[in-house]
């Protein structure tokens, strides 16, 4: 019998019982169409196109870009019910599917504990649906701020789709011309007033062909889009109710915690650690032990008391030697040159010359990393929140050995990311440890400690700036970025190394929309050592900061306003409006408005987003105070003015908190690190006001994650040289100056 | 030993020396308190230990037994949520929410105590719990709000 048999069968057998009370009949399987989620439907039950399941119970939208905490699910909830007219804040959502048309089913017939955690019967029925909705939505990945861009026209299709589809259902039964219908609150209302639920014209809908023709709503006719909305897992978030990968229990379930260190394992001794209350086991792993227990405190306690000796990595062992290979590797061949006009060398003007260091960064987001792995020989379940389920699938069946359709992601919702949910190390730790106890789910924790340690980092980066200046303008900028390559490290390790020179090196910096008459850009590839990831906003996180820092220096020596001078030379539109739109909402007068005041202003265009950001900081006795910090930046069209708001502010105050605080140095092959004690960040006190203005001039689709961060860090250290004349070209700034 | 979490009585055979996060969350399954740091730095553990902030890690089952013990969920619900989070919930604050029960935990402890702090005081009272996301300037407003909505 083929596994497609067993799991057709058993999959019915599954989906009957959690169906519950609910009347479903026979499987009607529709296996036409490109459409991932009629894979394996039940009688009663239809799917309109991939984004919408409408069965008895109602309906569920699938929003398959992950929730890392910037709102992907709630923003996407929105973009489904603008066009199909469902109450954002009670429809059911689903991440979906991201493969294995077969596992859950195998599972249920094996009688194996599906988890009451995963409630959401579409999770279930949607497991059925194939990795072709990978395929559909591409890489079905999350980043780069591009959910918005890549779901604004792609949700609203299919709302309108599957609304139009419901009415012509409804005109059928009803005998009514379908012009004559309309809907509401999940309903098609017809002239009369009578109102059919959708649930119930679903089977019907399911019977004909989808209406794909429909033209989108006029964005000036939208209820929910564009307007203050209230996020869909905010009353969740607010009682303590919301459930991350930490809080997923399984029947059976025994919780993990690994040990590992950069260099893997060399000799350790677990003796007093197996012998600790609730202990089960201490197992090798690549690179280190497991530790399972009945408690993730005890496994925690556990790993503390095991005495372990580590491997030399093949990287540099300490930050100075690191620093070195920088400065090696900005003496050496260059990896880009996108940017090169006039001629640099021959400028002319009086010579600036300066040197830019940022450190590396963890992504620490406040949730341990995580993951809960179900192995049996015919299939393996994961749950964990990813950004890549597609990759996580395909990375699994790898240490598995199975196929990766034998493999199920159900991708959770994360308690912040910030690049570190596109990583994997704890979901190929708990494959290993599962395939040990086969049939028994194991969730796997991080202490904090093990994620600082074996944290996927933000590039330490290494830029040397040049420039000059004459009759009081800036005549040229020359700026060489040493770093190492993000996605050389990333797409090596899931099989993909990739070829051609890193963009990311020099992002936001060779794109820079300013007009210099000479102006260079030129990216220096650092060999690949401690592995590094994509940190929010990724390379234009330190570039943000090497080229409006360098700028800044330039305007300086060049006698010229910070703003006036920036503007002077900005040839793009939208990104002088938000720069003049700052100033504004500044009421900017000059870097120094008081004696003990500074003000510094920093401009970054990264993610299709032009933003600019001034940061006002005082100088007390006690330190510096940071006071305000304004925000304008141009999405294009704001869909979502709160959570733009909240994400722009997130973006700024999180390059600012790593600015003034953080670092990851490494002494001894290891990161020196290990908690938020050592690895400190942004806290209330320190916070100062913020002002933000999304702008929606100019009707271009952008996200808002990401393209707030980049000036943050420069126009504080601006700010700081305007109220104390200290430059700062080195991160953490908190090593070089008080705060308050 | 005996320990009551939101007005509930339950037995735990735990070691004495087990901080009381992991006696919610692993013994008791209330999941409402979060693992951060397990250092006292991040607060996402805070419950409230007869009526004051405490940060769950660092209170040992020992030591809480006897002892009143209010987690997120006995503050508020859904349906009927406790000032604090109304106001979370009209501010928006959350983004990935992570820390937001240790924040609420932290800010009605704060007003409870001290009905209408100033701008200091808030700042000294929440500093102790770590927002990555950075949401503090709602976290602000939200208290600011809650001030109101009290004294209303």
């Amino acid at each position: 019998m083929s596994i497609g048999k067993i799991a057709r069968r058993t999959f019915l057998v599954g989906s009957a019982a959690i169906a519950g009370g609910v009347a479903f009949g026979a499987w009607a399987v529709r296996r036409d169409l490109g459409n991932p989620l009629q894979a394996g439907l039940a009688d009663g039950e239809t799917t309109l196109n991939p984004y919408v399941l409408i069965d008895g119970d109602g309906v569920t939208l699938i929003t398959p870009r992950a929730d890392v905490g910037q709102g992907a699910t709630s923003i996407q909830t929105y973009l489904l019910a603008e066009e199909l007219d469902v109450d954002p804040m009670t429809v059911r959502t689903s991440p979906g599917p991201a493969s294995g048309v077969y596992f859950n089913s195998v599972v249920a017939a094996e009688g194996m504990p599906l988890a009451a955690w995963d409630e959401g019967r579409v999770a279930r029925t949607g497991r059925g649906a194939a990795g072709a909705l990978g395929k559909l939505v591409g890489l079905h990945l999350t980043g780069g701020s591009t959910t918005v861009p890549d779901m604004y026209d792609r949700l609203r299709a299919a709302g309108a789709s599957a609304r139009e589809t419901l009415k012509a259902a409804a005109a059928a039964r009803l005998s009514v011309d379908v012009a004559d219908l309309r809907t509401g609150n999940r309903a098609v209302i017809a002239p009369d007033g009578t109102a059919l639920r959708y649930e119930d014209l679903a089977v019907a809908a399911a019977a004909l062909e989808p209406v794909t023709e429909v033209p989108l709503r006029d964005p000036a006719a939208w209820r929910w889009l564009g307007r203050d909305m209230r996020r869909t897992d905010i009353v969740a978030k607010s009682t303590g109710t919301y459930r991350y990968g930490t809080d997923v229990t399984v029947p059976d379930m025994v919780r993990a915690t690994t040990l590992t260190r950069h260099g893997g394992l060399a000799d350790y001794d677990a003796s007093a650690a197996e012998d600790m209350r609730g202990i089960e086991a201490v197992i090798p792993i690549t690179g280190g032990l497991a530790i399972l227990a009945d408690n993730d405190w005890r496994a925690m306690k556990a790993a503390r008391e095991i005495k372990a000796t580590w491997a030399a990595p093949d990287h540099p062992a300490d930050s100075a030697a690191m620093w070195a290979t920088h400065a090696t590797a900005l003496d050496g061949d260059r990896d880009s040159r996108f940017t090169d006009e006039g001629d640099v060398e021959a400028a002319t003007g009086t010579p600036f010359e300066a040197e830019y260091r940022v450190p590396f960064l963890h992504h620490a987001p406040l949730e341990p990393a995580n993951a809960t792995v179900l192995y049996t020989p015919e299939a393996t379940e994961v749950w964990t929140a990813t950004q890549g389920p597609t990759f996580l699938a395909r990375t699994v069946a790898g240490i598995t050995g199975q196929d990766t359709e034998q493999v199920t992601i159900h991708a959770l919702s994360a308690g912040g990311s910030f690049g570190h949910r596109l990583e994997d190390l704890w979901v190929r730790q708990a494959a290993e440890i599962a395939m040990q106890v086969p049939g028994r789910p194991v969730r796997l924790t991080f202490s904090r400690e093990q994620d600082m340690a074996n944290g996927y980092l933000r590039p330490m980066a290494l830029a040397r700036g040049r420039g000059t200046h004459k009759d009081g303008q800036v005549q040229s900028l020359d700026l060489a970025i040493a770093a190492h390559s993000v996605s050389e490290s990333q797409l090596t390790r899931v099989g993909f190394p990739p070829i051609g020179p890193d963009v990311a090196i020099v992002a936001a910096a060779w794109d820079a929309p300013y007009t210099i008459p000479d102006r260079r850009v030129t990216g220096h590839r650092v060999p690949a050592g401690v592995g590094v990831s994509s940190w929010r906003s990724v390379g234009a996180s330190h570039n943000g900061f090497f080229y409006e820092s360098l700028l800044d220096e330039l305007i300086h020596a060049a006698g010229a306003d910070p703003v006036a001078e920036r503007l002077r030379l900005l040839h793009h539109a939208p990104s002088r409006n938000v720069l003049e739109t700052v100033a504004e909402m500044a009421n900017w007068s000059g870097p120094k408005p008081s004696e003990s005041v500074g003000r510094g202003v920093a401009f970054s265009f990264s993610f299709g987003v032009p933003v600019a950001e001034i940061v006002e900081v005082r100088d007390t006795e006690n330190g510096l105070v940071l006071e305000n910090l304004w925000i304008a930046a141009e999405l294009g069209r704001v869909l979502d003015p709160i959570n733009a708001e909240a994400q722009l502010s997130g973006g700024a105050l999180f390059g600012i908190g790593h600015a003034i605080h953080s670092e990851i140095t490494f002494a001894d092959h290891q990161p020196e690190q290990s908690n938020f004690h050592d690895f400190e960040s942004l806290r209330l006190w320190q916070t100062p006001n913020v002002t933000v203005r999304a702008l929606g001039t100019t009707g271009e689709i952008r996200g808002a994650g990401e393209p707030g961060l980049p000036p943050a860090a420069p126009a504080l250290g601006n700010a700081i040289f305007a109220a104390t004349g200290k430059r700062l070209r080195e991160m953490p700034f908190a090593k070089a100056i008080r705060f308050a | 030993m005996q320990i009551t979490v939101n007005g509930t009585e339950h037995e735990v055979d735990v070691e004495a020396d087990m901080p009381l996060l992991w006696v919610l969350r692993d013994e008791l399954g209330i999941h409402g308190p979060k693992y951060g740091c397990g250092i006292a730095q991040c607060g996402a553990c805070t419950v409230h230990v007869d009526g004051l902030a405490v940060r769950s890690c660092q209170m040992t089952a020992e030591e809480v037994a006897g002892a009143e013990i209010t987690t997120i969920e006995g503050l508020g619900t859904p349906d009927d949520p406790h000032p604090v989070q109304a106001a979370w919930i009209e501010e928006q604050v959350a983004q990935c929410g992570y820390c937001q029960s240790g924040q609420i935990m932290q800010a009605a402890s704060l007003l409870s105590l001290n009905p209408e702090p100033s701008d200091e005081e808030i700042d000294a009272a929440m500093s102790g719990v770590l927002c990555r996301c950075a949401t503090y300037p709602r976290i602000r407003t939200a208290i600011r709000r809650a001030i109101q909505s009290e004294g209303a």
